[in-house]
């Protein structure tokens, strides 16, 4: 349902990704990983156009988009792809001047043009299925750094987006907050929401994801089925990166 | 009733009256018309194209690097020379106008540029538009640490209207003059004229700290973005 077709992106000389393509079908949950500065955050931030490639094609459901080196993209075509998406941040970037509830509806009354009752009503669901109806008219800044985040996911997932991008949804937070949002999210996977993730988090790459892409240097040094990789990874580099995940975890 | 109240009381009429026909007028058109300017080139100097970026910063440094008084002259006493004719008070609102914008500019520019990047990329990735982005993300945040700087702004021009009597603006200040051509009794009426000042900042102190409170209803918002 999505397609990254040979994408590259440049910033000035720095070739961040080298001509990556991916395919990711609906209702998978695919994690990205690798290496810091492996370029999968900027590989996700390509499929919502918040980075916009240098050449490849983009595809999401029905929109495509191809890039050119030194073409301009039209605003109209960044909306259009992007509103097929939603993201999560690492940081959760809530709104801060506005309540848990008014940062849900937010997409919904300023973008979608819903009128103020459906927004709330939509709102009010999500904040419920992120298990934060308790806390639908608190200010971010009263709220752990868990709650934020899975506010942010029903923010992110308000305006019904085909795919839900996530960031580094867990690295901000301490284990017991994380695994808050490991749940909200593995329950969403098994509800069949498309989702593409960056993550070092080996617990929540494993717990819901079901492909796997390996990125190293701008490129993809292995993908495949989560179980597989993670069990048996074919590549000597993708073996030691997982086994110093591994450690990591175990050893913090 | 000793010589200097009543002096005051019976001053205090014509005082209050141009109070509130010039140097109220004069204070707010010029803030609201200031910040408009201020605004549009901030925006400018932070997303314009390169040589209306050169425009915006000449007039940042003109206005900002002479005399307001100066200012003044040349609007009102200058310019009928090239054919440009203003009567006192347009004259007057102009030059504040101009000079608000300038230093309202470079605060709002500031404010914006203080909003952290992951807000605008928050309100994209809802599907927000740049303007959308900017009039409901990001504006309301650069706005609240506005207030301080741009409160500083306000007072300084409530009293800075007091130049306008120069050019014959019949604010307070030149109402004060008046009376004391007549009264010699400069002490007590500039005394009474400082005060009333005095007590304009403060009602705009207090408005301001009112404001200030109202905004920070949200708590901090440096916690927010851990």
């Amino acid at each position: 349902m999505i397609g990254l077709t040979d994408i590259e992106k440049r910033f000035g000389d720095n070739v961040v990704l080298k001509g990556v393509s991916v395919a990711i079908a609906e209702g998978s949950v695919t994690a990205l990983v690798g290496p810091s500065g492996g370029g999968k955050s900027t590989l996700l931030r390509c499929i919502n156009l918040l980075e916009i490639p240098t050449s490849g094609t983009l595809r999401i459901g029905e929109e495509t988009l191809a890039f050119k080196p030194g073409e301009k993209v039209a605003s109209k075509d960044i909306q259009r792809l992007r509103r097929q998406t939603g993201m999560v941040f690492q940081n959760f970037q809530l709104f801060p001047h506005r309540t848990a509830i008014e940062n849900v509806m937010e997409g919904l009354t300023t973008v979608l043009k819903w009128p103020v009752e459906r927004a709330r009503e939509r709102a009010l669901a999500l904040l419920d299925k992120v298990g934060m109806a308790h806390k639908v008219d608190a200010w971010p800044a009263t709220l752990s750094g868990g709650q934020q985040q899975r506010v942010a996911i029903a923010r992110a997932l308000a305006p019904s987006p085909k795919v839900l991008l996530c960031d580094e949804p867990t690295s901000a937070l301490d284990p017991e907050l994380a695994q808050e949002v490991v749940d909200v999210l593995g329950q969403l996977a098994s509800e069949g929401t498309t989702m593409v993730m960056a993550t070092h988090d080996l617990r929540l790459a494993s717990k819901i994801a079901n492909e796997v892409v390996f990125l190293e240097a701008g490129v993809v040094v292995e993908s495949g089925q989560a179980t597989s990789l993670f069990a048996n990874p074919q590549r000597e580099r993708t073996r030691r990166f997982i086994a110093t995940l591994r450690h990591e975890q175990e050893g913090g | 009733m000793p010589h200097w109240l009543q002096l005051m009381l019976e001053s205090l009429g014509p005082l209050l009256w141009a109070a509130l026909v010039f140097t109220t007028p004069l204070t707010l058109l010029s803030f609201t018309f200031g910040l408009i300017v201020g605004l549009v080139v901030a925006l400018i100097r932070l997303f314009g194209p390169r040589p209306l970026v050169a425009v915006v910063r000449f007039y940042v440094w003109i206005f900002r690097g002479t005399p307001l008084l100066v200012q003044l002259f040349l609007i009102f006493y200058g310019l009928p020379s090239v054919g440009i004719l203003l009567d006192a008070f347009p004259a007057a609102l102009i030059g504040f106008t101009l000079n608000i914008g300038a230093y309202s500019s470079e605060i709002i520019r500031a404010v914006i540029g203080s909003v952290p990047k992951g807000q605008w990329e928050a309100a994209y990735s809802i599907g927000m538009t740049w303007r959308q982005a900017m009039r409901r993300t990001i504006l309301p945040q650069a706005g609240r640490v506005a207030v301080p700087p741009l409160s500083n702004t306000f007072i300084s021009l409530v009293k800075d209207t007091s130049l306008a009597a120069a050019i014959t603006v019949p604010e307070m200040f030149q109402a004060a003059q008046r009376i004391v051509a007549v009264t010699y009794e400069p002490l007590i009426l500039y005394v009474e004229a400082a005060l009333l000042y005095l007590a304009m900042s403060s009602v705009l102190s207090a408005l301001q700290a009112r404001l200030e409170t109202r905004l920070n209803r949200y708590g901090g918002f440096l916690e927010a973005r851990a």
